[in-house]
């Protein structure tokens, strides 16, 4: 789909908005979720399901998509709602989040959820997938890619980094990868739990072309995307982006920063309303 | 400490704890890299067949494959995270990869990789993997004693434990035909060739009586088959009539066959398998039995629940009770 062809279609931060909106009701439908990340990573997504991505809504598993893998499959909630607002995810079924029977289930997996490609959970598979997936487009002679999402708590897997390295080993210029980096994960600030920096110089020396940006600045995602895309040497491509956790709603932005932010009943609605707020400002 | 022995013997000694040893018996009949062939063919055939390895393309016979078709061939490095995800991923796309390594790689470091990637996925990867069970003298480190109970225990997953180079050849174009993972225990290199005599043929999902016996049944999988039908020769002269039902195919189990060759009255019942006793064909005919109310007298012939030794693979065969003349031992004394 390419939004920018068609004349009404909303801006990028028009869909960034209701991404992030999608998500703020799954969240009320369940009470919980992993709000704090849908927000913080509401813009990649935004940039990748309407700037940078190739797909046919009324037909998912096109062949000629552009593959999107979701590594850090508790970021359900958020692929869930760009997947409802790109028209593949019926908006009805945002209320069936979580619940038994559910399309939508609190963790990606493939079986599920029309668009979702791979079965996360389990931290550390995406990158792996994806470059089995690389290398399978580039067999059939697509010039599809593959997009893979994944937490910089997931840098601490070895498995990332035999993929990390593979990928460059077997030139995979038809993969974009993107690392949240919000700096938390299950048991505190990720740099804590086990230092990764320097990210960037890393990635280089595994032979990635890499791109650090502010993954809460449109622009910059839109940038980086488009670089990624046009890049010309025979390299994989990586985007760091740093991210800050409840993006959008300044009293989530502010909460104590937790992987897994506890969020009162009646404050669904008042994020929502600060998110509204916000969008007008 | 082991205590060491050191007393000179007249005979030539079995030294070798090496980690690739042939499984053949002196003068047995053999076939060079059945695996490694069949797969050439089924490639010819099947264009989206492709070869993954982490390293071991050489000890997997996969090497084969990849001299045919060089451009279809994945080496993947030492990693067998990546190995199995990006099976993953290449079956995803409609290839259908044959991925190999180790018994032990596949089932112990790689198992969630396997789970998620490939058996949750339902993806249409076939894991085939050398030195099974006891098949190597290097240690516990290459002795896949637990992989049949690990796969056996793994959604949407076929396990196949072949018993020598006739059913592989045969067992490589037919895990093909089956849409869904598969696990395959892999015999390499020089590999015995037995079941040619007993006008065999592999079909994935069935138990092969190769020889009826009055007195005892042997059920038995992968090269235990083997040996049972050696030991049946042997039990032979001693007026001992031992039929022998080959499962190739743990999982799924034919259950019909094993329930109609166990319930036939007045046979001991011994399942012998190259694997730890913990979860593997024996246990799985147990519960069958047990849950189907069919109560033979029942053995069990495998591997001790504990860390192996290294050694020479008769020495080891012989000391675990799997060679032929161990399982014959085992045999007359139950009767």
């Amino acid at each position: 789909m390419d939004t920018k062809t068609l004349a009404n279609a909303p801006d990028i931060a028009e869909r960034a908005y209701r991404v992030r909106r999608n998500a703020l009701r799954m969240g009320e439908v369940q009470g919980q979720g992993y709000i704090a990340q849908a927000l913080d990573i509401a813009d990649v997504l935004a940039v990748a399901y309407f700037h940078a991505m190739r797909y046919r809504p009324e037909d998912p598993s096109w062949e000629g998509r552009d593959r999107f893998l979701l590594s850090n499959g508790h970021y359900a909630i958020a692929l869930y709602a760009a997947l409802i607002e790109a028209g593949i995810v019926p908006e009805v079924e945002l209320e069936t989040y979580g619940f038994d029977e559910s399309r939508l289930p609190m963790s990606g997996m493939a079986a599920y959820t029309p668009g979702m490609e791979m079965s996360g959970g389990s931290l550390g598979l995406g990158l792996g997938i994806a470059v089995g997936r690389a290398l399978g487009l580039k067999r059939k002679g697509s010039d599809a890619r593959v997009y893979t999402l994944f937490s910089d708590g997931e840098l601490d897997e070895g498995s990332v980094w035999e993929a990390i390295m593979s990928a460059s080993h077997f030139k995979l210029d038809n993969m974009i990868a993107i690392v949240d980096v919000n700096n938390q994960q299950a048991d505190g600030p990720s740099t804590q739990v086990m230092a990764f920096e320097p990210l960037v110089e890393k990635l280089e020396a595994f032979g990635w072309f890499v791109q650090r940006i502010d993954g809460n600045d449109l622009d910059a995602v839109v940038a980086a995307f488009d670089a990624a895309k046009h890049h010309t040497k025979p390299q994989p491509r990586m985007i760091v982006a740093d991210t800050l956790m409840g993006k959008g709603v300044p009293f989530l932005e502010e909460r104590e920063k937790n992987h897994f932010i506890r969020v009162e009943a009646h404050e669904w609605q008042l994020a929502l309303k600060a998110l509204d707020a916000g969008r007008s400002a | 400490m082991k205590s060491v022995t050191t007393t000179p013997s007249s005979k030539p000694r079995l030294t070798t704890s090496a980690m690739i040893a042939s499984i053949a018996s002196e003068g047995q009949r053999t076939k060079s890299a059945p695996f490694g062939h069949a797969l050439v063919e089924l490639a010819r055939a099947r264009p989206e067949v492709i070869g993954m390895t982490a390293d071991l393309g050489k000890y997997t016979d996969l090497h084969i494959f990849g001299k045919e078709f060089p451009d279809r061939y994945y080496q993947m490095g030492m990693a067998e995270q990546l190995l199995f995800g990006a099976a993953s991923g290449l079956a995803a796309e409609g290839f259908m990869p044959f991925a190999t390594t180790y018994a032990v790689f596949a089932s112990r470091r790689a198992y969630d990789f396997i789970h998620q990637t490939i058996a949750e996925e339902n993806r249409n990867v076939k894991i085939v993997c050398a030195l099974p069970g006891l098949t190597s003298g290097y240690g516990p480190s290459h002795q896949a004693a637990e992989d049949l109970a690990l796969f056996r225990a793994m959604p949407n997953m076929m396990v196949i434990d072949p018993c020598d180079a006739h059913e592989i050849e045969q067992a490589v174009p037919a895990i093909a035909a089956h849409q869904g993972p598969v696990y395959m225990r892999l015999l390499r290199g020089q590999v015995p060739l037995v079941l040619d005599e007993y006008d065999y043929r592999f079909e994935p999902g069935k138990a092969k009586l190769v020889r009826d016996g009055r007195d005892v049944l042997v059920i038995s999988s992968g090269i235990l088959t083997m040996r049972a039908l050696e030991t049946a020769k042997a039990l032979a002269d001693d007026s001992i009539d031992v039929g022998v039902l080959h499962v190739p195919t743990i999982k799924p189990l034919d259950t019909e066959t094993i329930l109609r060759e166990a319930g036939k009255s007045g046979r001991l019942v011994v399942v012998a398998e190259n694997h730890t006793l913990i979860g593997g064909l024996g246990e799985a005919v147990a519960g069958l039995l047990m849950r189907s109310g069919v109560h033979p007298a029942f053995r069990q012939i495998g591997l001790p629940d504990e860390f192996l030794d290294a050694g020479a693979l008769p020495t080891l065969h012989d000391r675990y009770g799997i060679s032929a003349a161990a399982v014959a031992t085992q045999i007359k004394g139950w009767l």
